[in-house]
């Protein structure tokens, strides 16, 4: 079943065009990892899809329902898709419980009690129970990262999408992160990542998609695009990678 | 096994502690030394002894105290109702200026005529306007001149404290919109729960600073006739042609200020060690 189904989205910031019609669908309990240079629009396609940037041409369809048409509130598709980002995700006023029980409480309307428990297993889960009452600024990078996603989380979302959420942590605080969102993918929460992590997109994705010059350029299963690339553009991208090193 | 410092430390801490006694010593002596100096200076003045008889004259002070106390506490309830009024006017308009719809425009532009004018515009002059031009339109229902000159004074931080808000409103990351956003939370949400509470953290201090300015000015009243603590001392002075009324209401108003600027100073410490996250530097 496709839970989301992206089709000839275009971009334009300030005239300059960022997305040149990209199309994507992504299936029920599926992972897409987006690779592709910086700057290449990961981030934006995001944005877009998660409505907190407006597409200049194209649609966007979730669950069925076009998302991009201007009478769709914007409020009722954000509740069903879950963001994080790379840094700046909590909010610095708020204990780590009530980061994460803000939302339930105040969009979903549910009992307090409930809220609190829910959080509370999700954090127990992340390993971070015993931080429910500390303030973001005393955590580390990994462990406010795993935060953002059980903030995330609590709604349900029907699609949880994840910017680069391990290119601000220290390397040693990058496993910690990326093992919650493999026992994500394990529950069968449907996921699309924008990464610089190639082994971890290799590990974890079912597909993988390549996007250059405001177009998806390759996609395919990880195997194929990190083993065998077709195009001339992505097998010059996984070079340069392998050159710094990072595959 | 207690800790057991080495007699490197102990010789450290030693010359610590007399670097500690010899500044208090110095800041010691030479807040004497210009004590006495300026003691001197004034007391030898030519014309010193007519300046104490008729603004520091203990006789004229004990005469006046009751009826300046009992002015003074008009200012202090004033005070309380304008301050309260102001930071809940500024916070609106400041609310206001940050909505980024276009069919708000015409309130924004609004809230920023309000706040150019108020902020421009002297408080005097705001004051009679009000106190005395207002009931000259002879309008029914005409709230009294202590109401009214209230209204001036909450009228002119109202534009100060909007400021004083927006830039608070203004420092919060776009990034923390985007995350309460992204949860679903609508713009009013965001505001409620995201937004403004980050941003009233930040403004705490100057927003502080605003009211101890405020308790000084809400003196000014008195020029349109309410009876508070500087008028009460004027009518003092109108009888026993002495001034010292005048500096009884001072002492009075400083003596006031003291909590607030304090707090002021505590809540200004405690923010800045938040934000460093060093409780020593
Ligand atoms: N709000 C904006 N206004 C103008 N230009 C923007 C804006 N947001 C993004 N861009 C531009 O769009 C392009 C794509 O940016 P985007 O953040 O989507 O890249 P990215 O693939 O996520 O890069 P990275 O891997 O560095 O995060 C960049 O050239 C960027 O400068
Ligand atoms: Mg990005």
């Amino acid at each position: 079943m496709t839970v989301l189904s992206i089709s000839g989205v275009h971009k334009l910031f300030n005239g300059n065009p960022v997305l040149r019609g990209v199309s994507l669908d992504v299936d029920e309990h599926e992972v897409v990892a987006l690779i592709g240079a910086s700057g290449s629009g990961k981030s934006t396609l995001l944005r877009c899809v998660n409505l907190l940037e407006q597409v200049d041409d194209g649609t966007i369809h979730l669950d069925g329902r076009d998302i991009t048409d201007p009478r769709a509130d914007p409020d009722q598709v954000r509740r069903r898709i879950g963001i994080v980002f790379q840094a700046f995700n909590l909010f610095p006023h708020l204990s780590v419980l009530d980061n994460v029980t803000l939302a339930p409480l105040r969009v979903h309307r549910m009992p307090k009690a409930q809220a609190r428990a829910k959080a509370l297993a999700l954090l127990e889960r992340v390993g971070l129970a015993d931080k429910a009452a500390a303030y973001p600024d005393r955590l580390s990078g990994g462990q406010q990262q795993r935060v953002a996603i059980v903030r995330a989380l609590v709604n349900d979302p029907r699609l949880l999408l994840l910017d680069e959420v391990t290119s601000a942590l220290d390397p040693e605080l990058v496993g910690e992160v990326l093992a919650l969102i493999r026992d994500l993918k394990g529950d069968g929460v449907t996921m699309i990542l924008a990464t610089h992590e190639m082994s971890f997109a290799r590990q974890v994705a079912d597909r993988v998609c390549f996007l250059d010059g405001g177009l998806i350029v390759e996609q395919g299963p990880p195997e194929q695009v990190f083993g065998a690339p077709r195009e001339p553009r992505t097998r010059q991208f996984l070079q340069r990678i392998t050159d710094a090193g990072r595959l | 096994m207690t800790f057991q410092p080495s007699p490197l430390q102990l010789e450290r801490d030693a010359y610590r502690r007399r670097q500690t006694i010899l500044s208090v010593a110095v800041a010691a002596v030479s807040t004497l030394v210009v004590g006495i100096l300026l003691y001197a200076a004034v007391t030898g003045a030519p014309g010193w002894d007519r300046f104490r008889a008729s603004f520091l004259s203990a006789e004229a002070a004990r005469d006046s105290l009751p009826a300046v106390l009992r002015g003074l506490w008009l200012n202090v309830q004033l005070l309380v109702v304008c301050a309260i009024a102001a930071v809940l006017l500024g916070l609106g308009i400041a609310t206001l200026r940050t909505i980024r719809p276009a069919v708000f425009f015409p309130l924004r532009a609004l809230a920023a005529g309000y706040t150019y004018t108020f902020r421009g515009l002297p408080l005097i002059v705001t004051l009679y306007l009000f106190a005395f031009g207002v009931p000259g339109l002879r309008l029914s229902g005409t709230p009294s001149v202590l109401v009214l000159g209230g209204i001036a004074i909450v009228l002119t931080y109202g534009g100060y404290i909007a400021e004083v808000f927006r830039a608070g409103i203004e420092s919060v990351h776009p990034s923390q919109r985007a995350a309460a956003r992204s949860l679903g939370l609508t713009y009013r949400q965001t505001m409620r729960h995201v937004v403004l509470p980050q941003a009233v953290r930040r403004v705490a201090p100057p927003l502080l600073n605003d009211l101890v300015a405020m308790q000084k000015d809400v003196g000014l009243i008195s020029l349109a006739g309410p009876i508070d603590a500087i008028r009460a001392a004027q009518i003092e002075t109108a009888g026993s042609y002495n001034y010292t009324p005048y500096v009884v209401a001072g002492i009075l108003f400083v003596l006031l200020a003291i909590p607030v600027v304090a707090v002021t100073d505590w809540v200004t410490l405690r923010a800045a060690r938040r934000q460093s996250g060093d409780n020593r530097l």
